[in-house]
């Protein structure tokens, strides 16, 4: 569904990602590990056309995304999060992921008509799905932390994606939430056919969710399989025994 | 797990609906409410002295300008510095064609907006290309450009003196029937605007302004949403440099100077530029400190500059948004808040 081949980038003379290679199935969890800086957010960046690679590609559903700007991929079915919540802090929760859905349906250049009855259905549905609607009328930005970064990958799910990623959804989080979120992130990968590719750098986490594993190590792909191989993988352990 | 799902649709049923409820009855008072102003306005002219009916035609325009400024600035979140650029062209394009051609009086004042949102379109389609200050920086420059030819074209449009004695046509030779021209002109641009803003169009303005970067991760192309915003905004200020015609029958180079920028942006910031009327407000208080306190003194600035320090210890949201929080239903008239 999706294929990173060689992506190189770097900023000014350091060098963020050096020969990253991804393969994500259709309706697959992969999961991308890393030692922090190893490049995991600057990778998901490229793939979502918020930077541009000095080389390599990125094609989804055989079709090359590499230089495309964000909204155009978008557009092509692939949503993310944010490693920090990226919300819309004055709007409300439900105006959070209705603008989401407007654009998806393409209505975001309608002047005269009024916003207030679009998207409804489609927008109480996901505010549902992440368990979000008794705060449907908060403020996004008088939400918790956690409740902030669910309505982070709810907006994502505005988009109503085929492939969605999310940069470390678990970030900040107490264990118990990680683990409620970890639950919602698999469920919803059930319940809406969903591909979803992740990052994280808690070991647990991963291990228990993903069906495949990227690890990363200074910005190069060490390895990519199941979970077994990696834990096995010689390679991997020097990088995070090195680290420790 | 399914009855469970089913319970809570029910729910969300209910706060819908309860929700929607409350928001038409807000919505009826406020219609009454303004519809009473409004019919106030409308009865007021022939039981004040003719130079409070002009002043108050003068806050209307004003108003306006302030409120098309706040639909890129308050809603948009851009750092539009040189809007007067704006009203300027309106004004004189409108001015210099009933002035030198004998075109109908209806061609003229389509045109002064028409050419106001070509400016906008045209200078708008650079600025959105740089980032929040350089953006302003941008603005200022290409905006003072127009002021600089209006300035030194003297042939064409008069230069530094400007065109006296536009002629208007009958129906709006007096005081009284040029305040309810506009009047009317003004409540039906913010009919428009307030329809704008309440649109997916308006809603996705709001969500750039709050975002940017997200929104372009939701498939929204940004620039092209704020090239839109700002071709609408000028279309309305250019309507108010025509309106400020009607109601003056001069222009001059003042109408694009960057100073009538500044001052549009105060007018947003004292009224409350997360409300849908704060600006209109803002510009309202402008004017009258302007007239009755210019008149014991021409340092009216002083005062001015005094309120605006006190409004940013003690109102950080403006006038509007102050009585928005104390008496009022929402904090923002916008419904942005689901």
């Amino acid at each position: 569904m999706l294929k990173v081949t060689d992506i190189y980038k770097s900023f000014d003379e350091f060098m963020a990602v050096g020969g990253a290679d991804l393969t994500v199935g259709e309706g697959e969890l992969v999961a991308v590990i890393g030692p922090n800086g190893a490049g995991k957010t600057t990778l998901f960046n490229i793939i979502t056309g918020q930077l541009k690679p000095n080389k390599g590609s990125v094609v989804f559903l055989d079709e090359d995304i590499t230089n495309l700007p964000p909204y155009e991929i978008c557009k092509k079915g692939i949503a993310r999060s944010f490693q920090i919540a990226n919300i819309f802090p004055r709007l409300s929760v439900f105006a959070n992921i209705q603008v989401a859905v407007i654009s998806q349906q393409g209505g975001s250049k309608r002047l005269f008509r009024p916003a207030q009855g679009i998207a409804v259905e489609e927008t109480n549905a996901i505010l549902e799905s992440v368990g979000l609607l008794d705060k449907a009328g908060n403020t996004a930005g008088s939400l918790s932390h956690g409740d902030q970064r669910i309505l982070e990958i709810a907006i994502a799910l505005g988009n109503d994606p085929k492939l969605l990623i999310l940069d470390e959804p678990t970030a900040g989080m107490s264990p118990e939430e990680t683990n409620a979120t970890m639950d919602l992130i698999r469920r919803l990968a059930e319940s809406r056919g969903l591909t979803i590719l992740f990052c994280e750098h808690d070991m647990d986490v991963v291990f228990g969710a993903a069906q495949s594993i990227m690890v990363m190590h200074q910005g190069r792909t060490l390895i990519q399989g199941k979970p077994q191989q990696v834990r096995e993988n010689e390679e991997v352990m020097n990088a995070y025994l090195g680290e420790e | 797990m399914l009855s469970g799902r089913a319970a809570s649709h029910k729910i969300a049923k209910q706060f819908y609906r309860e929700r929607a409820l409350l928001m038409r009855m807000m919505n009826g008072r406020s219609y009454w409410v303004l519809g009473a102003i409004f019919i106030v306005l409308l009865i007021l002219p022939p039981v004040i002295p003719r130079f409070y009916t002009y002043i108050m035609a003068l806050m209307f325009v004003t108003g306006l300008l302030a409120m098309s400024l706040n639909m890129v600035v308050g809603h948009g979140g851009m750092f539009q510095f040189h809007h007067a650029a704006f009203y300027g062209v309106g004004a004189y394009v409108f001015g210099l064609i009933l002035k030198k051609t004998s075109l109908p009086f209806w061609m003229a004042f389509g045109a002064g907006p028409i050419a106001a949102a070509v400016c906008g379109l045209l200078i708008g389609s650079f600025c959105v290309r740089l980032t929040r200050l350089y953006f302003g920086m941008l603005q200022i420059s290409l905006g003072s450009l127009l002021w600089a030819i209006v300035f030194r074209w003297y042939d064409f449009t008069g230069g530094g003196d400007g065109i006296y004695g536009i002629p208007m046509p009958s129906a709006l030779s007096s005081a009284k029937s040029s305040y309810y021209f506009i009047l009317i002109v003004v409540a039906i641009s913010l009919a428009v605007i307030y329809l704008i803003f309440k649109s997916p169009f308006g809603a996705t303005l709001l969500a750039i302004r709050d975002n940017p970067a997200r929104c372009e991760a939701i498939g929204i192309n940004v620039r092209r949403h704020q090239v839109a915003g700002i071709v609408i905004a000028t279309f309305f200020a250019g309507v108010a440099g025509v309106l400020f015609v009607v109601l003056e029958r001069s222009v001059f180079p003042d109408l694009l100077f960057w100073v009538l920028s500044l001052e549009i942006f105060i007018m947003c910031l004292l009224g409350g530029w997360f409300t849908f009327l704060g600006p209109l407000l803002g510009a309202a208080i402008t004017v009258a400190l302007r007239t009755f306190v210019g008149i014991y003194t021409e340092y009216w600035t002083l005062i001015l500059g005094v309120i605006l320090i006190l409004l940013i210890f003690f109102l950080p949201e403006g006038v509007m948004g102050y009585v928005m929080e104390k008496f009022g239903s929402q904090r923002y008239e916008s419904g942005d808040r689901g």
